[in-house]
């Protein structure tokens, strides 16, 4: 493969930043007074359910749809009245929108010849590029002839191949199977490494988005529920919200009793008592939920109990057997049920049956801790 | 060999329809061909007459320039009527393609002296120019080709809508999207994207018209005159004035020979089955 010495992205990209950016359908926000920041050659998924806004922002980034109210910059400069032709971003579609009239070489050349390139020029430009995405062979077939990973190449292709200011991308992974998706988010990573472009990528694939990120947002009902790295959006969820989202969650209500260390100590409302941290210091006194997740709590049958560890005793009202894994519905003193996930090896093979107590460990490090009341945005 | 009665149905009730065609339009159609290349005797004096009197060829020449006319104005009025009515809601659009389509349950006839009345010399068009002092004299519009291109356009005007409105109906508007976002203005998109795109409805209304409009009679033999003589009118003065079967036999096979040879390249470009689908 040839080494592309001129970067294809403006290296290190833009800063894209959205200010209090809101848009209504037919009265209501399918983005509220949203505010999000992607510094440059930052990579940032936005992850949500469907309807929660996603293309919607993505598309107001792009300039198709024209938001309601709010201020959109590129690099610094407010773009919200510029129409999408002049903010020199590369858009990758759902759908990929390759023109089906068009050879892959002529639809790459397409957003070349809109800038009026020399034909030379342009030439190059497509071999390189088709080189970038392993394609060299392609250039004279048509769309149609191409199978879905390739044709979703050639959209990326052509999405970079004008030096895009950066990247959107909107679930373009979404109708690739499941190999040809894990090897094009390794594609996908590789380019943006490579090229150190600033890419805002949509996905409702949460394991997509802790992998290829470097900050995920979760958007929940036209608002940025979290924005923050993979590893604090799964250990440190803000809300409510996005600890059940991200995974499965646990919540154990309690009270906090003080400050200690770094973090506090929560007394459950089964009178258990734990190290726990948040985010931000509580006041004594208040209710917090604590999150648990169901693979981070040991679970020891009464045979396991060796005394020396402090647990919280259960009664077991539900089992799953997977093989690997035994997954067990667990009801505390205080009638609150937890799920809990653990290796068939952790219990020796032995699935407890529904009615026998168990012991369960949450480990020694602090647990984490939301507020119980979420103040209303 | 005896056939169950339930092989024998479907016929049965084909029977009147296949009796109806054979009696009013094969048989009619063999007989015509048969004329005119057997009356009196066998002879190909009827073919070898139209190919040595430049007359006749004009008048076959003409039905090609005045065909050729109307498909190019019911493209020009049509294509950008079809580009609006397809970037509608489809509930808004239904409601104006009915309109476009309401002229097809008038008569052919009514509609050409409805234009009749418009561009005559004493017509509302003359008449306005003439008051707006734009003319002194008034237009000699009528019983010209002009009129004629006029009232075929205008009565063939649907077909090349509505074939032009399904294609346009089907092209992703996510693809205009993606030129807006690779650096082309919204009209650099609509010429490089979508026009090319709609080009099977060109293809499709084109050939449709061409087709319809190459044996048309009505509005050319009320609204044309004798030097603009379509071929239809030829075979009806050899029949009505010479009572030369014969010879009209023979122009009506050539009229039917253009008018195969038309829906051939529309079978090649587009599709006969296009034409019998009611998709939208
Ligand atoms: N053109 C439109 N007209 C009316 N409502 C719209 C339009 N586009 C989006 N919406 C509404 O706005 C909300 C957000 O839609 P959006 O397409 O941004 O969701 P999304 O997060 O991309 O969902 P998905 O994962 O299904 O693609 C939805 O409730 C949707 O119904
Ligand atoms: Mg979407």
């Amino acid at each position: 493969m040839i080494q592309s010495t001129k970067p294809f992205v403006s290296r290190g990209g833009t800063e894209l930043r959205l200010e209090g950016v809101t848009k209504l359908y037919a009265g209501t926000a399918a983005v509220d007074r949203l505010d999000l920041t992607v510094a440059q050659g930052e990579f940032v998924t936005l992850l949500g359910a469907s309807g929660s806004g996603k293309t919607t922002t993505l598309m107001m980034l792009a300039g198709f749809t024209q938001a309601d109210s709010g201020r959109i910059s590129i690099g610094g400069r407010d773009v919200t009245a510029l129409p999408p032709g002049k903010r020199n971003l590369g858009v990758v579609f759902q759908n990929y929108s390759l023109f089906p009239h068009l050879t892959v070489a002529q639809n790459l050349a397409f957003p070349l010849e809109m800038r009026k390139l020399g034909r030379a020029e342009i030439k190059d430009a497509v071999l390189r590029a088709l080189e970038i995405v392993h394609l060299p062979d392609k250039a004279e077939r048509y769309p149609r002839e191409l199978s879905g990973g390739q044709q979703q190449r050639v959209a990326l292709a052509r999405a970079i191949i004008f030096h895009p200011q950066a990247l959107l991308m909107d679930e373009p992974l979404g109708a690739l199977d499941k190999n040809l998706r894990e090897h094009m988010q390794i594609e996908i990573k590789r380019l943006h490494a490579s090229l150190g472009a600033t890419i805002v990528f949509v996905t409702h694939d949460q394991e997509e988005a802790l992998t290829m990120s470097n900050r995920v947002a979760v958007m929940d009902n036209g608002k940025i529920a979290q924005i923050a790295s993979p590893r604090a959006i799964y250990e440190e969820p803000l809300n409510r919200f996005v600890a059940s989202f991200i995974g499965q969650s646990n919540f154990l209500p309690g009270k906090v009793l003080g400050g200690r260390g770094d973090g506090f100590v929560v007394q459950l409302t089964t009178g258990d008592k734990l190290n726990c941290r948040g985010p931000h210091q509580p006041a004594p006194g208040d209710e917090v939920l604590a999150v648990v997740r169901p693979e981070h709590i040991a679970v020891y049958r009464e045979a396991q109990i060796d005394g020396h560890r402090k647990t919280i005793s259960g009664k077991v009202v539900d089992t799953l057997y997977l093989g690997h894994t035994i997954k067990l519905e667990v009801c505390l003193a205080d009638g609150t049920r937890l799920m809990t996930q653990s290796t068939s090896a952790a219990l020796d093979g032995v699935v407890p049956p529904p009615g026998s107590a168990v012991q369960l460990d949450l480990g020694s490090r602090s647990i984490w801790c939301i507020p119980a009341v979420e103040e209303a945005k | 060999m005896i056939l169950s009665r339930k092989a024998v149905g479907p016929w049965l009730l084909l029977t009147p329809a296949l009796l109806f065609l054979c009696i009013f339009f094969v048989y009619p159609l063999c007989n015509m061909l048969a004329r005119s290349a057997f009356d009196p005797a066998p002879t190909l004096r009827h073919y070898t007459r139209l190919i040595n009197e430049p007359a006749y060829l004009r008048v076959l020449l003409t039905t090609f320039e005045i065909s050729l006319s109307v498909t190019l104005s019911a493209l020009v009025i049509g294509y950008p009527l079809a580009y609006f009515l397809s970037q509608l809601k489809l509930r808004t659009a239904n409601f104006l393609m009915v309109l476009v389509i309401v002229p097809y349950f008038t008569s052919v006839l009514v509609r050409t002296y409805a234009w009749m009345v418009l561009l005559g010399t004493e017509g509302i068009l003359n008449q306005v120019l003439l008051g707006l002092g734009l003319v002194t004299r008034p237009l000699a519009i009528m019983f010209s080709r002009t009129s004629v291109v006029i009232g075929m356009t205008y009565i063939l005007l649907p077909y090349m809508v509505l074939a032009l409105y399904s294609v346009m109906r089907g092209i992703d508007t996510h693809l205009l999207h993606a030129a807006e976002s690779l650096g082309a203005g919204r009209i650099r998109a609509f010429w490089r994207v979508f026009v090319p795109l709609s080009m099977p409805g060109v293809a499709a209304g084109g050939l449709l018209v061409a087709i319809l409009s190459i044996g048309f009679f009505i509005t050319p033999a009320l609204m044309g005159n004798q030097q603009d003589s379509m071929i239809s009118m030829l075979i009806e003065a050899q029949v009505e004035t010479y009572f030369d079967w014969g010879f009209a036999s023979a122009l009506a096979s050539i009229l039917l020979a253009c008018t195969l040879l038309l829906f051939l390249a529309y079978d090649r470009m587009v599709g006969l089955n296009r034409l019998f689908e009611a998709k939208q």
